[in-house]
């Protein structure tokens, strides 16, 4: 169980679990903050600039005078705004990313509830989103809303189901689809190792599905200038960051657990809570430093691009992933056949996105002119 | 009988989304009103006029030393192409002969400027294509050090009007030389960043590859200039086929591309900053080190001959000229500037329809306009 104050009988489970609900609430309120500090600061460092300084110690508190501002702001409804839908958005999109938190063991004994399927719950849970999204788009009554809101959705239905195949491969090779059972599995080896392929479309998908640059298509500034959050103010537009950035955490949780085996140490050492929960928080950061790398250096891909990326890459190649470890298993060959398998998988994936990209033959260089041609060359045409 | 039923709430319409004039990604306070099908761009109909203030009719009513600061005010991201392009048209119909010392140093200046609008494009093209500002702030540092220089010579960081019909304002800063090489030293850093940042993107590449493309013929046939028509693969440079000033004793390049896409222009303008990196390298070489830089014989009161003139240089952008009139006395009776970013920004339809909405932001970037040069 997540807290163990002696006082109170804990144990009741409507006590525990408001508890726990409190409890990580204000905890990724607060992690939240300091993500967006710490975003802040390293896109900051990316771009010659120093981000936030003014505000205490290396700019430490502007988080709060963020969340100071944005509470005493007036929140705003359009007149033509569906009341209902554009006020029932928000929670529809907070209320799913916080409830993933149900399932994820922060170490050994910090786990708010045992589910034997907490690996399809978080992926499920985190894909309700979507609804929250459309619906924000259809009640602000803003095309830019809705084509954001209609982005959003297409976006990360798609991309549910890379994700979704890129996690069953590791349920092949642990046997369990409990989170738990799968960090268990890696006391020795991460499961990154076996499985580098599905390693790779779970990271580009994850960053689909938190909508993070390059595929923060429903949101894109120079596009839809805000996308489904155009029309929301103060205290709502910030529920929409904090949920957009928790949604960074669960992913990025997910990753560190299933992937980089959470709070175990690589050569089954045994440590305390303590080294588990910074081992966790460890592997976590690693995938939010990505996150944030990506955002500072990537353009935006187009929507149709983005799907067909999806579609024709990604899918195909969880599946191959799948159907590998299926091999392997089937044949009972030795480990080593799922990295070398997976492996392979990876270098086509890598051959063909560079193919893709570069189809057709190789585009021509610049002439460069070194004398006045220009009047005939007109005269020409 | 079969009737043909209408539910006239069932009918499949285009969608018109107004873009602008407050979009984040209109540069400045242009409009175009999109219909969409879903996402691709059926009609477009640009708005402009918001920042219209009669610049040209303003510039008449002042006598033509007065007139230099609007040359600045017009083109605000080259804006010693403008004011040498209205001294030139001056001193055109004047017949007045400029210095060499002052030449060169016009020839730095427009240079240096050149880049400093270019590294403004790279930025603003980058947010356009959806990086998270490394770009801009890549191209502002960039930027800031040429500004600097500007400020030092002109005394001012956006309105220098530092050309002077015949020749320079003042004498530049004793340590001139030695700054613009100092200078130069991070420009070429600048373009290397940026050129590692953006050109092999892979997803960078993906979008502006085969996008808003142009063939020569249309390029010349809708009256592009500048980047927008060497990407098209005319190689239309009034440096190299109108050579004015100084420009032929120096040795540079003229980059031309093949396709005439959004990826072209990017290109053609990429390699025109290095070209214009060793034009004022070539340039700082071959300044006299003393001189005058007005001629002996100035009149202190501009007065021109009766008479027109048209004069036009190649700015960051395209063509930039100016035509006068003048009756006589201090002030032109007429004056007009062509502006390459009006010009160039006319294609706009013909360039987007057809295509993503999201590329309607990439090929607007691509024309890289100054709102205040196309409303004037």
């Amino acid at each position: 169980m997540l807290l163990s104050a002696p006082s109170v009988d804990i144990s009741q489970p409507f006590f525990s679990a408001l508890l726990a609900l409190f409890a990580i609430t204000l905890l990724m309120t607060v992690a939240v903050a300091y993500a967006t500090w710490y975003e802040r600061k390293i896109v900051a460092r990316m771009q010659y600039r120093l981000g936030p300084t003014r505000t205490g110690p290396f700019g430490l508190l502007q988080p709060f005078a963020d969340m100071l501002k944005l509470l005493v702001k007036e929140d705003l409804r359009p007149a033509t705004a569906d009341p209902v839908t554009f006020e029932l958005a928000v929670f529809m999109i907070f209320v799913p990313a916080f409830l993933a938190f149900v399932a994820v063991p922060f170490t050994a004994d910090w786990l708010i509830s045992p589910l034997p399927l907490s690996l399809l719950f978080l992926v499920a849970v985190s894909g309700l989103s979507f609804i929250g999204f459309l619906m924000a788009g259809w009640g602000s009554d803003s095309k830019y809303a809705l084509l954001g809101g209609m982005r959003a959705a297409a976006q990360l239905i798609s991309y549910e189901i890379p994700l979704l195949l890129a996690v069953i491969g590791l349920v092949m090779v642990t046997g369990s689809a409990d989170v738990y059972q799968i960090i268990l599995f890696q006391d020795k080896v991460p499961l990154i190792v076996w499985q580098p392929l599905g390693f790779l479309i779970f990271l580009t998908a994850s960053v689909a599905e938190v909508e993070r640059p390059p595929f923060d298509i429903p949101t894109g500034e120079s596009e839809v200038a805000g996308g489904v959050f155009i029309e929301y103010s103060g205290i709502r537009w910030s529920m929409f960051q904090l949920t957009s950035y928790v949604n960074m955490y669960v992913f990025a949780l997910l990753g560190a657990f299933v992937f980089l085996g959470g709070w175990e140490w690589p050569f089954g050492l045994d440590v305390g809570w303590g080294y588990q929960l910074l081992l966790t928080v460890l592997k976590m950061s690693l995938f939010i430093v990505f996150y944030l790398w990506v955002r500072a250096s990537f353009p935006r891909m187009r929507p149709d691009q983005l799907m067909s990326y999806a579609w024709k890459v990604l899918i195909p190649f969880a599946l191959l992933q799948i159907f590998l470890n299926g091999l392997v298993i089937v044949y009972d060959l030795p480990d080593v056949f799922l990295l070398i398998t997976s492996v392979g998988g990876a270098l086509l994936l890598g051959w063909l996105a560079f193919a893709v990209v570069r189809r057709g033959e190789a585009r021509r260089p610049l002439r460069m002119i070194a004398t006045g041609q220009g009047a005939a060359a007109r005269s020409a045409i | 009988m079969v009737l043909e039923q209408h539910d006239p709430a069932l009918e499949v319409i285009d969608m018109p989304i107004n873009m602008g004039p407050q979009h984040p990604s209109t540069h400045g306070v242009f409009r175009m009103v999109l219909v969409v099908d879903g996402e691709r761009i059926v009609d477009v109909v640009p708005h402009i006029g918001y920042m219209h203030r009669g610049g040209e009719k303003l510039m008449e009513t002042m006598d033509y030393r007065q007139g230099i600061g609007y040359a600045d005010r017009t083109e605000y991201l080259a804006q010693f192409s403008a004011e040498l392009c209205y001294c030139m048209a001056v001193e055109r119909l004047m017949d007045i002969e400029v210095p060499e010392r002052a030449q060169y140093i016009r020839v730095i200046l427009t240079e240096l400027n050149r880049l400093s609008s270019h590294f403004m494009f790279m930025g603003a093209f980058g947010i356009d294509a959806g990086i998270f500002g490394t770009s801009f702030t890549y191209a502002f540092a960039q930027r800031e050090y040429l500004q600097e220089l500007f400020e030092e010579v002109s005394g001012d960081r956006l309105m220098y009007a530092y050309f002077r019909v015949g020749g320079l304002a003042w004498e530049v800063t004793d340590n001139f030389v030695e700054r613009c090489h100092e200078v130069l030293k991070h420009t070429q850093q600048g373009i290397r960043d940026l050129d590692e940042l953006m050109t092999r993107n892979e997803i960078f590449m993906a979008r502006c590859q085969n996008i808003g493309a142009f063939s020569a013929e249309q390029a010349v046939a809708y009256g592009l200039s500048g980047p927008m028509l060497r990407a098209s693969g005319v190689p239309w440079d009034l440096r190299k086929d109108e050579p004015y000033s100084i420009y032929n004793r120096l040795n540079f390049e003229i980059p031309v591309g093949n396709y005439g896409d959004v990826y072209d222009r990017y290109l053609v303008r990429l390699a025109e900053m290095k070209q214009s990196v060793s034009i004022v390298e070539q340039a700082l070489g071959q300044l006299p080190p003393e001189g005058p830089i007005v001629p002996e014989k100035m009149p202190r009161r501009l007065r021109t001959p009766p008479g027109e003139v048209y004069a036009r240089v190649e700015s960051p952008r395209g063509e930039w000229g100016v035509y006068l009139v003048s009756k006589g006395g201090d002030k032109p009776y007429r004056l007009h500037m062509r502006s390459p970013s009006f010009c160039n920004l006319s294609a706009l339809k013909a360039m987007t329809i057809g295509q993503f909405l999201a590329d309607a932001v990439v090929i607007l970037g691509s024309i890289d306009i100054v709102l205040c040069d196309v409303d004037r």
